[in-house]
């Protein structure tokens, strides 16, 4: 038992809005300590922060990694898919095991309350989207429940202000690989996936909209599945909920979600940016306990 | 008088797909690309309501999807330029637009949020480098001040478009909201203005005057006002009063006289008319295109449209966002049935 009580190290590259907020999250976390968070320059807000924490920053990006492997056993990566094409081979060579939050889509997507245990197994797992967070344990409960599920569509809304410089440039890679985790959870023949930025103040929290085109049918059936995994999704993401449905529309599944953030470092309306790296975390836990173990057996 | 040239671009089949539940068959767009190419209309853009890539459970399915569509419109036009609405978020570069551009697509309309000019960098980008006549277009305008509109277009300009359109999706604007912002923008952008009317309180013609008197060069105007809500700035009467203004647009008074009956045999169940409901999304600031939506939900949950109409315009719910009024929809719903209680 003693050994579970030792705190898996971790490191985040990126000290942007995710990797700060990540940070909060992993040092409140009784599994996770953080070896350093590496970003570009000591002056950001995210180093900062990190800084009056007593967190070790370094700005030297993957290097630092490179010239001190023993920060970490585990990397957040926090950057920018462009970026993650590069450090994931060296993270690979460093035998480090990897939480991707950016959509480059180099490991197995993975949705903890969906494919835990695959991803278990992966030395690099991908947190595929925030709208893909949301709205895939509702699109992989209809896939269960249904033979043949011709399409999928999700609607997301969020915020203006939660969406950086860096989502609003990269609004194509968000709907393509939101659309690739769809398809792959559901086993839809077809998915699509929309993105709107609501400017409201004050801020309107995230939804994502599920709609659904089934052979037959049967919301019995899929809210028997879908209430569990929402259970379970809720065990990582307190802020998750179920709005409306599943009921039928004109024809179609509906279902609601709402996903209200933590308000760690991230405001709360923010949960696009909180269910993501809440998922990622949850990743990073599971990982400490299987570490846990393996001591044990060694 | 004066004899300043506007350009007139015609979203008939883009806009007026709203109308019919983006319904328009392949004949519909031959036979009035065909009556709009003859009577010289600049630009004929065609496409699901919301545009490029917009078909989707959320905003209707379209029943012609987007390739075919333009194939249709590029072989049916030979001196008007054909035109798309995109807006990033729906459509993507590689799915959606570079398709259209092949197809022989003249002019891309990228299209935001009036808040949001910042997602259409890339889209105006790759359209400019495949060599598009690119216009960014900033939808529910009536939603900001002149200033932050300037703020928002000058952005948009700065990515490479050669002109500002801005729309008053929710038909709210009055004729001096409008002169206002023209005139600002005219006087700060160093590109071509352009404005684009909805007809909810009966102010589509005139907003589009005084926006040309304010200095716009190009005007959007639809046959018979065919178009999401009560309709655009019906075409043939804004030729007609532009031409008395003194205007010139180019076009043939007779030819897109007959191109509106044609519109109108031909597209339409029904002619736009300025219904209740639409008195109530132009006072409430909601966008046009959700009054198909909003009458068929409020049917189902037996409830008001013009509450539903209301409470969207309070929560200031854009374009694009058509789920939101089922989830409206069910809290007046259960607000009801507790009154009654």
């Amino acid at each position: 038992m003693l050994q579970q009580n030792r705190k898996l190290k971790v490191a985040i590259i990126g000290s942007g809005n995710i990797g700060t907020d990540l940070l909060i999250k992993v040092l409140r976390s009784s599994k996770l300590e953080c070896g350093a968070l590496i970003g570009r320059s000591l002056s950001s807000a995210g180093m900062v922060k990190a800084t009056s924490l007593g967190v070790t920053v370094s700005a030297e990006g993957i290097d630092y990694i490179i010239k001190n492997p023993e920060c970490c056993d585990l990397v957040f990566d926090a950057t920018s898919a462009k970026s993650h094409f590069d450090h994931a081979p060296i993270l690979k060579k460093l035998n480090k095991r990897v939480i991707d939050l950016t959509p480059a889509k180099v490991g197995l997507m993975s949705i903890p309350s969906v494919n835990l245990a695959d991803s278990l197994a992966e030395s690099n797992v991908n947190m595929v989207t925030c709208g893909g967070q949301a709205s895939i344990p509702v699109a992989y409960a209809i896939g269960q429940t249904h033979d043949y599920v011709d399409y999928i569509e999700v609607v997301s809304s969020i915020a203006s202000r939660s969406a950086g410089p860096a989502t609003r440039q990269n609004l194509d890679e968000y709907i393509k690989t939101t659309e690739a985790g769809l398809k792959q959870f559901s086993g839809a023949v077809r998915t699509k996936a929309i993105l709107n930025l609501n400017p409201v103040e004050p801020c309107v929290d995230m939804q994502a909209t599920i709609f659904a085109m089934v052979k037959t049918p049967d919301i019995p059936k899929l809210s028997e599945v879908l209430w569990p995994l929402v259970h379970k999704v809720c065990e990582y993401v307190p802020g998750y909920e179920i709005i409306l449905g599943p009921i039928m529309d004109n024809g179609r599944i509906v279902v609601m979600v709402r996903v209200r953030g933590l308000g760690d470092y991230l405001p709360a309306y923010a949960g696009n940016l909180d269910i993501i790296n809440c998922a990622a975390i949850a990743m990073a836990e599971n990982y400490a306990q299987v570490f846990a173990a393996g001591i044990v057996n060694e | 008088m004066n004899d300043r040239h506007i350009i007139i671009s015609d979203p008939t089949l883009r806009d007026g797909n709203h109308a019919v539940q983006h319904a328009l068959n392949t004949d519909q767009i031959a036979v009035y690309c065909r009556a709009a190419d003859a009577a010289g209309v600049s630009i004929v853009e065609v496409g699901h309501g919301n545009g490029l890539g917009a078909s989707s459970l959320q905003l209707g399915e379209a029943r012609t999807p987007d390739p075919l569509a333009l194939s249709i419109a590029r072989s049916n036009l030979v001196r008007s330029k054909l035109g798309i609405h995109v807006i990033p978020g729906f459509a993507t570069i590689e799915r959606d637009l570079k398709p259209a551009l092949d197809l022989g697509v003249d002019v891309v309309r990228v299209a935001s949020h009036c808040t949001e000019a910042d997602i259409c960098e890339r889209h105006i980008g790759f359209a400019r480098s495949m060599g598009a006549e690119v216009w960014g277009c900033l939808m529910m305008s009536h939603m900001i001040t002149p200033e932050l509109l300037l703020e928002q277009a000058r952005r948009m300009e700065s990515y490479g478009a050669e002109g500002i359109v801005f729309m008053d999706s929710a038909g709210h604007f009055l004729p001096d909201d409008v002169s206002r912002r023209v005139t600002l923008l005219v006087a700060e952008l160093s590109v071509a203005v352009g404005f684009h009317a909805h007809n909810n309180l009966g102010l589509a013609i005139a907003n589009s005057i005084a926006a040309a008197d304010a200095g716009a060069s190009l005007l959007d105007g639809c046959a018979r006002g065919f178009g999401a809500g009560a309709g655009n700035a019906p075409l043939e009467v804004l030729v007609a009063v532009l031409e008395r203004w003194g205007y010139s647009t180019g076009i043939d008074l007779y030819k897109i006289l007959d191109a509106a009956d044609l519109a109108e045999e031909r597209l339409m169940k029904e002619i736009p008319a300025i219904r209740s409901a639409n008195v109530v999304s132009g006072m409430a600031g909601v966008f046009s295109g959700f009054m198909k939506p909003v009458t068929r939900i409020a049917k189902e949950f037996d409830i008001d449209p013009r509450d539903i109409l209301f409470e969207l315009g309070r929560r200031k719910i854009v374009a694009g966002q058509e789920d939101i009024i089922l989830e409206v929809a069910k809290t007046l719903a259960q607000r009801a049935t507790k009154g009654n209680q």
